[in-house]
């Protein structure tokens, strides 16, 4: 038992927030709004430099080969600067499936992956909408009970803006003749897989949002001065950001157990099915007590913001758009409350002490 | 990262569960409040001391097992699924022998540890007086040397286990002209001592949990002062820290309140589903009990390599109280009408433990620290912000 991360793991997650924290500010966000993608492809050459593009690649097709796991905390810190790109998109979603599909598909774009040449984007129907689709250089779409790999050619998108203007979000359709890479049971596989790698992203991401939402809250609250005094030594402004302080602090252990279930059933393809029931379950977990948190904490730290907080002017707005749209993408609350009540109200789950880790 | 526990810590778990299976009594002891339940509950202590399963962690020259967190969690874990009595001497156990072991001299530790394990000597706590509750540096009590001994005087309130203890530790102000938290002395006081005055204060299940202390000249030798003159307050700092951090809750306790939990609204569905809510607020215990299991076990994880707890350990009580306090409110909306029947009222029908646990998930918000001062200590300590 041993449910700590490697010196080595600490350290990469260091230098990438500090990485991050100083190449995604949020001026940069918001100069990202006013261009045709919202996407800076400088900043995506960057990311691909420093092997991040590629860590789940597998070193034969030039990658890190590295697992969930090794990226769980690099997500936090992706959440941490509301980082518009496509990263954790890239390696926890669609770099696994063009893994899982292999063959040529995979032997052709994995190595443009890691090179920061080609951006591959994953469209489930459960998620009504495409991330970054205007982006991708390749689409490996969910068509009723097929999965299809389309070119940009070979699809039509119609944008849906959101709340948060850093989310290019799309409605696809898909013109015939695309190339159907999996179909049946194989790409109901490859699609709950899909589903369950996007939520962990969504829970690492929303850690980071709601620490960043913390800190800006802590940092305003400790200049912002009202009777004489600043805000923040008020016991009912503490008390707001300690509540969101107790939730974050519960929810990163769940959010690196779904990270460690994932990596493991990758491994374990002997238990595929029971890892992949176990897997579905830590990330739904993860999911729902990652997110919670961070609406908590837009919530709470909109409240200490006072007026603030409710203009586009102040900052808190590129975090707290984004901890909410988190939250009901790659399976909504009602997704993941249903599948952890179908396994915990039948009748023989094994519940209660002990029953975590066996 | 490894999920798994190792060979030795599955043996480790098989051999706890199987000395629990041979020795937790049948029937459920009395309350630990009353003077049957208590002593029934002493001689449980002698008994798990005997297997040397009374203080895990403890070293093995104390009558412990040197076990590290993970094995303690464990330890609880089958604990708790045994549904082994609580622990009566939890305050020695749990508080004070960490602060034992920590500030105490040779002798000392030589003198009162092996009591405490083995639940001859049970120990109560003499934090609160009616002017010091989560104000503790406003203390008044006072201690004053007189050649090898100390001359105590003043009262101590909501002093748990109190009634029937044997002991009571606490702080007491030793420097008269000093303020707030200087000046204050830890001292170990045998409650048989000539002087002292216990009366007991009926909890809301009536019976008297808690207790005052009343000190008129008494006399402690001052071999019982724990860590130097003047220096209590540090030395109490460590105990609370050790009460509201990993050792007071282990999560087992709360997870199997969950379980129990989902068993209630499983059983009792088509009632339970007439108020939608119900449904949610068992699926969120359920999950918050895991949570609260994964980051203890990630925590201990941290510790046992040799890392450090912080003010963050503050948001671990918060956590529990309100999650004890959740789970108990739901299945009290669970058992509707039944919900105020004490259990052996005709109409209870199985209504179980329930009651007991939601009157006592009342008092966890308050005890070891409010969850107010928590808060307190969580934005200025570990978030920063101004005081």
């Amino acid at each position: 038992m041993d449910f700590t991360f490697t010196e080595d793991q600490l350290l990469f997650q260091e230098s990438v927030r500090d990485f991050l924290v100083n190449e995604v500010t949020p001026e940069r966000i918001r100069a990202s709004w006013n261009t045709d993608t919202g996407r800076d492809a400088a900043l995506w050459r960057q990311l691909a430099e420093l092997g991040l593009t590629g860590m789940t690649v597998a070193e034969a097709h030039g990658g890190l080969g590295m697992t969930e796991l090794d990226f769980v905390l690099l997500a936090q810190e992706c959440g941490y600067v509301a980082l518009p790109e496509p990263l954790v998109h890239t390696v926890l979603v669609a770099v696994p499936m063009l893994q899982d599909i292999g063959g040529e598909l995979a032997a052709q774009w994995l190595p443009q992956i890691v090179a920061g040449e080609a951006k591959v984007i994953v469209g489930l129907q459960q998620n009504l909408v495409v991330e970054d689709a205007h982006v991708a250089d390749l689409l490996l779409l969910q068509q009723g009970d097929t999965l299809v790999a389309a070119t940009p050619q070979q699809v039509r998108l119609q944008h849906n803006a959101s709340i948060d203007p850093s989310r290019k979000l799309f409605a696809v359709a898909v013109l015939p003749d695309v190339m159907t890479v999996a179909s049946g049971a194989r790409a109901a596989a490859l699609v709950a897989d899909a589903l369950n790698r996007g939520a962990l992203g969504c829970a690492a991401q929303a850690l980071g949002l709601a620490q960043r939402m913390i800190d800006l809250s802590v940092k305003y609250t400790s200049e912002r001065q009202q009777f004489g005094k600043p805000i923040g030594s008020f016991q009912a402004v503490k008390h707001h950001m300690a509540n969101v302080a107790v939730r974050l602090e519960y929810a990163k252990a769940p959010t690196h157990r779904a990270a460690y279930a994932i990596a493991q059933g990758q491994a374990g393809a002997a238990h595929a099915a029971v890892g992949h029931a176990s897997a579905s379950h830590a990330v739904s977990h993860a999911k729902l007590v990652a997110c919670e948190a961070a609406n908590l904490a837009a919530k709470n730290c909109h409240q200490v913001h006072g007026a603030m907080g409710y203009t586009w002017e102040v900052d808190l707005h590129i975090f707290m758009k984004k901890a909410w749209a988190l939250a009901n993408t790659w399976g909504d609350t009602g997704f993941h409350k249903t599948r952890i009540g179908d396994r915990i109200f039948t009748k023989g789950t094994a519940l209660g002490a002990g029953a975590t880790f066996a | 990262m490894d999920l798994a526990f190792t060979e030795q810590q599955i043996v480790f778990r098989e051999e706890v569960r199987a000395w629990l299976a041979a020795n937790v009594p049948a029937a459920p002891l009395q309350s630990f409040d009353t003077a049957e339940g208590f002593s029934q509950h002493r001689a449980w202590e002698a008994t798990l001391n005997k297997g040397r399963w009374g203080m895990v962690t403890w070293p093995e020259e104390l009558g412990g097992r040197g076990c590290n967190l993970i094995e303690w969690l464990i330890f609880e874990e089958e604990y708790y699924k045994a549904r082994a009595p609580l622990r009566v001497n939890q305050n020695g156990i749990f508080l004070l022998g960490p602060t034992l072991m920590e500030y105490g001299t040779d002798e000392q530790k030589a003198r009162i540890l092996p009591k405490m394990a083995n639940g001859e000597e049970v120990w109560a706590q003499g934090w609160s007086e009616p002017n010091a509750g989560s104000d503790m540096a406003a203390i008044r009590s006072s201690a004053r040397l007189e050649g090898d001994k100390y001359i105590i005087n003043g009262q101590k309130t909501w002093s748990t286990r109190a009634v029937w203890a044997d002991w009571c530790f606490g702080m007491f102000r030793t420097d008269q002209q000093s303020q707030r938290h200087h000046g204050l002395t830890f001292i170990l006081v045998p409650l048989r001592s000539p002087g002292i005055t216990v009366r007991p204060i009926p909890q809301l299940d009536g019976l008297p949990g808690f207790a005052e202390i009343f000190f008129d000249n008494v006399e402690v030798a001052v071999e019982n002062r724990l860590g130097d003159e003047g220096a209590g307050w540090s030395v109490a700092m460590a105990t609370a820290g050790f009460e509201r951090g990993l050792m007071l809750r282990s999560p087992a306790r709360f997870q199997e309140t969950a379980r129990r939990l989902v068993e209630l609204y499983s059983a009792n569905r088509d009632s339970a589903d007439r108020d939608p809510a119900v449904k949610d607020a068992v699926l969120r215990a359920y999950l918050d009990a895991e949570s609260y299991c994964l980051t203890t076990y990630q925590t201990a994880c941290r510790l046992n390599k040799g890392g450090k707890i912080g003010a963050e350990s503050s948001t671990n009580k918060i956590f529990w109280s309100e999650l004890d306090q959740s789970m108990h409110a739901t299945a009290m909306s669970i058992l509707g009408a039944r919900a105020e029947l004490l259990p052996h009222a005709p109409a209870a029908q199985g209504v179980g433990t329930w009651l007991d646990g939601w009157l006592f998930a009342q008092s966890g918000p308050i005890y070891a620290g409010t969850n107010e001062v928590q808060r307190n200590i969580i934005a200025e300590r570990m978030l920063g912000m101004p005081r």
